[in-house]
């Protein structure tokens, strides 16, 4: 006797406790503490802060103690937890040029107020896998720059824009609030402030590739690395009580301003365009990625053709949230049972009228001969 | 069981407004797509995120709930929905249609009439039924209000002409109120009859797509076709091998590896309540009796 | 709902014209210019029923841009469109809203396209093609449709055999005459032509001329052709209307200007395509 399926409850119980245990691995080896992610994992930690749109590096860390290391998943436990904290306001702009910069270099100018500053990067590093690393690695502390202290540099879209000749950046608009995508519905056309909170939280790997393609000419929008900078900036609440901003603590911030070509319009005359990335922590594809997508998404303000994906914003809105995109094409494993049995009735429907419509003239042929 | 840190029903007041003041819009204008500001929940996008929301949204605390996936109730999604509200709402559920007030689906309408009281929430993957003839959001909403819907039957055209009939098996699109085009989410065409003129309260959640749509009770839902060639429901040739019913939707169970198969009702409850009132299909000659086999 | 059925063939030319004295089409003042660059300028004409205006120029004569103005796809600086709908009352095109707009363009006029793969669906069926704008404004009886679609498609001299394939499979020719076929199933008052002819073999122009002649005398079509080729102006249109940097330099009846240019630019036109 066929008895319908049952006992999904158990099963789901104990495949969780399968991961649990299988999130643990060797029990032999120690287990990672969060504050170990944290230091020695900061650049995991910093994407999903960033697209997980929370600056908490603990939590960060916990989530990707959770996920196994998979970045993906981590950004999502964030993001589920994020939608559920209450909210008491928006912070004051931060002001990125009294950044406490820790790294600053600019593919524009030679030298500038503040010079060129590498900061720790991988850029000039040799990739040669590290020996050294396989065990217990002590490396030299870092050199004390005497003298000059490193801190407040100005921006050089700034020192380009004393000059007028790149385009000012948009004054604050009382009477037009900047937008939040996660508080209300989306819709097209989006202005840039959604645009640039779209991209701030949009997969690193996929505005990777398209700016990437902007760059081989879908798209091409002639950009310079007008400076890019990493630091620390003061966070600000206006507190409507005291009523003045209260500082609330510092966050580690990168910034890139890409400096594009214009022609001008019968309105204009030609200038250099900005193209804008911001990101938590140090993330710096992310943030070059993302000024160069933020540029190729102005192409309807600039009255640019539209022609590639990159300058599309339908196209890169609707499918630039790894959250959104892992969910639904991991959907695909839950179960179709019922509309793979009507796709089963109509194809063999359709076989059969195919073979019926087939066999006729054989037939025929066959009462002829 | 109740989770202490989460709201009744897992989201704030806050969003429960705004997200009633999106149905009772849907409501106001059936079959129209009206844009949410949908929350990230804590189960995937496209695993039931519109769904869940409003549920949540609807959810009191008398209320009882059923959900359903494929049209049974042990179903894994559909068990881990249920487990969802019952922590976060500890809200009675059930399995049986007729108790249920809110029954939550995914890709079935129960086969038992609903009544007047009870509410159906659909889960909805990709709400704009004109979506894969025209990929643009900006397009296909002007579509809509405009009510140009020609390039539907150029769809339904292309079919007849390939096939000699219409080739769509599920999400098969539908006209609310003799205005709006809609998908019905991806139920099969056999359930189409069943939305049109029903007592009961239909809702649509679309979490991803950030879109709630409704049909009210007793309005009108008519399955696009041609004079001549009208929507024809599918049927099964076989009937249900536990229960008999020669009326209700079946799945396909494959029974050895020789391609034996047999067919049941998708419906689990339908078809238990169907034995349990003593109706015995081919291979339930003895009595029914509820076992587990995880 | 319109009335279309293949055999409901309107009589020639100059009935459409008779059924009223106002003009069809009224373009005023039009202007349109992209920053310093004027496309067009100081544009006015009367277009009346069963008339056909041909627009010709060098390219960058400014042809196309005033033709996307007069179709109501491009609005003008300076100037006005107006229309007389079925109603019989003139509308400036300005004061339509979108619905109304769109409403008109897929029922009462027609666009074609220079590439038809502009203004056909490719992958769809060339019977769906012409069905469309018939579905679009209610038609529901497949089998009507079809039946229409089927004698539209032997009037552009298209084989019904092919009705169920699609026009990526159809040579250019075939491709342009179905886009006619697509936009007069509704029987349009008036057909909007941008280089109709353009990137065909000249033996398929000369068929395609032949066969669009046929079909706008015996419609009582108007029409409003923009083409660089001279030969396709003698052949369709009553009248002409030479372009050159934006301005309309000079018009008149068809066999006038083109026997017997006024203007030097023109002159050097009809001397450099039409030798004699």
């Amino acid at each position: 006797m066929y008895v319908a399926v049952k006992g999904g409850e158990r099963a789901i119980e104990n495949a969780h406790r399968l991961l649990a245990h299988e999130r643990r691995g060797d029990r032999d080896v120690p287990e990672v503490s969060l504050a170990q992610i944290s230091n020695q994992l900061g650049l995991a930690v910093d994407r999903v802060m960033t697209e997980g749109s929370l600056y908490d590096r603990e939590l960060a860390a916990l989530a990707i103690k959770q996920a196994r290391g998979d970045m993906i998943e981590a950004i999502f436990l964030l993001r589920a937890f994020r939608a559920t904290l209450p909210r008491f306001g928006s912070s004051e702009p931060v002001d990125t040029s009294q950044m406490q910069v820790r790294r600053r270099v600019s593919s524009t100018f030679k030298d500038m107020p503040g010079g060129q500053v590498l900061g720790p990067t991988f850029d000039y590093t040799h990739r040669l896998l590290d020996p050294v690393l396989t065990g217990e690695s002590s490396p030299e502390q870092p050199a004390v720059v005497t003298g000059a202290e490193p801190g407040i540099m100005p921006r050089v879209t700034d020192i380009l824009g004393r000059d007028g000749l790149i385009e000012a950046s948009p004054a604050e608009d009382p009477e037009k609030p900047v937008g939040d995508l996660t508080r209300d519905a989306l819709s097209f056309p989006a202005d840039r402030d959604l645009r640039l909170q779209n991209l701030a939280r949009a997969d690193e790997g996929f505005l990777l590739s398209l700016g990437y393609s902007s760059q081989r000419g879908y798209g091409r929008n002639h950009p310079f690395a007008g400076e890019i900078r990493l630091g620390e900036v003061e966070v600000e609440f206006m507190a409507e009580d005291v009523g003045f901003a209260v500082p609330l603590g510092s966050i580690t911030l990168t910034e890139c301003q890409m400096v594009n070509q214009f022609k001008g319009s019968d309105t204009e005359a030609p200038c250099f365009t900005r193209g804008y990335g911001l990101a938590f922590g140090q993330s710096e594809r992310k943030v070059m990625s993302m000024a160069l997508v933020d540029r190729t998404l102005r192409a309807r303000e600039l009255g640019e053709d539209i022609k590639a994906p990159a300058q599309d914003e339908e196209f890169v809105m609707s499918h630039s949230d790894n959250v959104q995109a892992t969910g639904f094409v991991e959907h695909l494993k839950l179960p179709h049972y019922v509309d793979f049995q009507s796709e089963l009735g109509l194809l063999r429907k359709l076989r059969k009228e195919f073979a019926d419509a087939n066999e006729t003239p054989v037939a025929l042929q066959e009462a002829a001969e | 069981m109740n989770a202490p840190t989460y709201n009744f029903a897992y989201l704030d007041e806050q969003t429960k407004r705004m997200i009633r003041r999106a149905i009772l819009k849907a409501i106001a204008i059936p079959g129209y797509q009206v844009p949410f500001a949908s929350r990230e929940m804590p189960m995937p996008y496209g695993w039931g995120t519109g769904g869940v929301q409003v549920t949540a949204a609807i959810l009191g605390p008398v209320d009882k709930l059923k959900v359903i996936d494929q049209g049974s109730d042990d179903t894994t999604n559909a068990i881990s929905i249920r487990k969802f509200f019952e922590k976060t709402a500890g809200v009675a559920v059930t399995t049986s249609t007729g108790e249920a007030t809110v029954i939550q689906t995914r890709h079935r309408i129960p086969e038992a009439t609903l009544q007047a009281h009870q509410v159906l929430v659909y889960q909805v993957p990709i709400p704009e039924p004109l979506r894969f003839l025209e990929p643009r959001e900006t397009e296909t909403r002007r579509m809509h209000a405009l009510g140009e819907y020609g390039l539907i039957h150029v769809k339904l055209y292309e079919d007849i002409a390939r096939f000699g009939h219409i080739a769509t098996a599920y999400a098969y699109p539908v006209k609310v109120n003799a205005r709006y085009v809609m998908d019905p989410s991806p139920t099969p065409k056999f359930d189409n009859p069943k939305m049109n003129n029903s007592a009961a309260l239909q809702l649509f959640g679309a979490g991803r797509e950030k879109r709630i749509y409704a049909i009210p009770p007793y309005t009108s839902v008519v399955s696009l076709d041609f004079e001549d060639h009208p929507f024809e429901p599918y049927k099964h040739k076989a009937c249900c091998a536990l229960c008999n019913a020669e009326d209700s939707y079946l799945d396909e169970i494959v029974t050895d590896n020789k391609g034996s198969r047999m067919f049941v009702c998708s419906d689990t409850d339908y078809c238990e309540t169907r034995q349990s009132d003593g109706h015995r299909g081919s291979e339930n000659a003895a009595p029914y009796a509820e076992s587990a086999n995880a | 709902m319109l009335d279309v059925t293949a055999n409901s063939t309107a009589p020639g030319a100059g009935a459409g014209a008779a059924a009223s004295d106002e003009p069809l089409l009224v373009a005023a003042n039009l202007g349109k210019s992209y920053g310093r660059l004027a496309a067009c300028r100081d544009v006015s004409f009367e277009l009346y029923s069963g008339e056909v205006l041909a627009i010709v120029g060098e390219s960058g004569s400014g042809k196309s841009t005033l033709l996307q103005i007069l179709s109501g796809q491009l609005t003008p600086n300076t100037g006005s469109v107006s229309y007389r709908m079925r109603d019989g009352v003139t509308r400036d095109l300005a004061t339509m809203d979108e619905a109304e707009r769109r409403f008109l363009f897929r029922t009462d006029w027609g666009f074609v396209h220079q590439d038809p793969a502009m203004g056909l669906r490719m992958a769809v069926s060339a019977g769906a093609n012409v069905g469309e704008r018939l579905m679009a404004v209610g038609h529901n009886h497949y089998g009507k449709i079809r039946d229409t679609a089927t004698s539209w498609l032997e009037r552009v001299e298209i084989s019904p055999e092919r009705i169920d394939d699609a026009p990526r499979t159809y040579s250019g020719g075939m491709r342009q005459r179905l886009q006619i076929a697509r936009n007069l199933v509704t029987e349009p008052r008036l057909v909007f032509m941008d280089e109709p002819t353009g990137g065909l073999d000249v033996s398929v122009q000369a068929r395609l001329l032949d066969m669009m002649r046929t079909l706008v005398s015996e419609l009582g079509l108007s029409a409003i052709v923009v083409t660089h080729d001279l030969a396709v102006a003698r052949l369709l249109s009553h009248r002409v209307m030479v372009m050159q940097g934006g301005r309309v330099i000079e018009t008149g009846l068809t066999d006038q200007v083109l026997d017997d240019p006024r203007e030097p630019y023109t002159q050097l036109l009809v001397s450099s395509i039409l030798p004699a």
